[in-house]
């Protein structure tokens, strides 16, 4: 199966939407441990992070440590983001890692687990990515662009226990972050 | 619990600001938001810090600092402010160009006759090449066109480039 193909109706559970939690929560600065993608508690969890991300206004990505679960699973989804330009979609990796990551260019981040403050981060535009699909475990590569690329490192940086923060080039690269909802 | 503002401006050495904060610690005053840089050289920081001293027990405090005359330290006491929310969207202004006399002046004027709120800034002149970079929140239904083609009027009489240009944050 391509990425492209899956979606969440092929994980067989109900998501069910749990809290988010923000920094300093120890969960977010921890390392997360790799997982058996065919653990049911995985597939749960996989469902969970879709369902989540589904009911948060602007979310285009959320990982395991920001619903508090220590995992290397993540879900993203830049469909229809005016940013975007290669997406796969929905689709959620577990122990993703990066392959290679070229064309770095600085970008202002925000994360739903650190709500009031944004950063200037410097990410690849060009990226490849391998992990294993929810369930089935299947190993899949990713390659993509801008957007979903930016959204994949900052995932793949939650899963390793970093913040947008820890990547800010400088003291004078944090702004304050209004609520425009 | 009060809210202080505190600026300290003079000759840079290591230590200011470990001798400011341990004093603020001793007064039990907890630094919430603060700046720091070197603006010609000269060390410039400013602070909010909040607790239970007076702003005379703080210059107390911050005495020994300023009793070479190299720092100017100030402390005031300040209402606390709201955070506004939901007004505004954020742009990055960038300037750049030959020093001239009154760039700033006349491209903050336009900003704030559009409404607009400079949240930053930073200008540096360097060999008589000018430079400032600000972060703008501009009131919902601004005519970003017409601020842009104003601004680039400004910039045109002055002979130095300006640009205007979202701060897109991108959330995850
Ligand atoms: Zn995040």
């Amino acid at each position: 199966m391509t990425v492209l193909e899956w979606n969440e109706q092929r994980l067989g559970v109900t998501g069910t939407v749990r809290p988010v939690v923000t920094a300093p929560a120890e969960v977010l600065s921890q390392p997360s441990p790799p997982v058996d993608p065919s653990d049911p508690q995985i597939v749960q969890l996989a469902a969970d992070l879709v369902a989540t991300m589904r009911v948060s206004p602007g979310c285009v990505g959320l990982a395991a440590p920001q619903v508090g679960v220590a995992a290397q699973v993540f879900c993203v989804d830049t469909s229809g983001h005016p940013r975007s330009k290669i997406c796969h979609g929905t689709f959620v990796l577990c122990n993703a890692r990066i392959v290679s990551a070229t064309r770095w260019e600085r970008g202002r981040e925000g994360c739903m687990s650190v709500p009031h403050l944004t950063g200037d981060v410097k990410r690849a535009t060009r990226l490849t990515v391998a992990g294993q699909l929810p369930g089935t475990g299947e190993e899949v590569v990713i390659e993509t662009n801008a957007f979903e690329a930016r959204a994949l490192q900052h995932e793949i940086d939650h899963c390793a226990g970093l913040l947008f923060l820890d990547r800010v080039p400088g003291p004078h690269a944090v702004y304050a972050r209004k609520v425009y909802l | 619990m009060g809210e202080l503002a505190v600026t300290v401006i003079g000759h840079d050495r290591p230590g200011i600001i470990a001798d400011v904060s341990e004093a603020l610690a001793r007064l039990a005053l907890n630094l919430s938001d603060s700046t720091m840089t070197l603006l010609r050289g000269h060390f410039a920081m400013t602070l909010i810090c909040t607790g239970e001293a007076s702003a005379s027990q703080v210059e107390q405090e911050l005495a020994p600092l300023t009793a070479q005359g190299s720092l100017l330290v100030s402390v005031r006491e300040v209402t606390p402010e709201v955070t506004p929310v939901g007004a505004g969207e954020p742009y990055v202004l960038s300037v750049h160009g030959a020093d001239r006399l009154g760039i700033v002046a006349a491209v903050t004027r336009v900003i704030a006759e559009a409404g607009g709120n400079v949240t930053d800034l930073t200008t540096r002149l360097s060999d008589g090449f000018y430079v400032l970079l600000a972060q703008i929140d501009l009131p919902p239904g601004t005519d970003v066109a017409g601020l842009t083609a104003r601004l680039e009027a400004v910039g045109r009489d002055l002979n130095v480039g300006v640009g205007l240009r979202p701060a897109e944050v991108d959330v995850f």
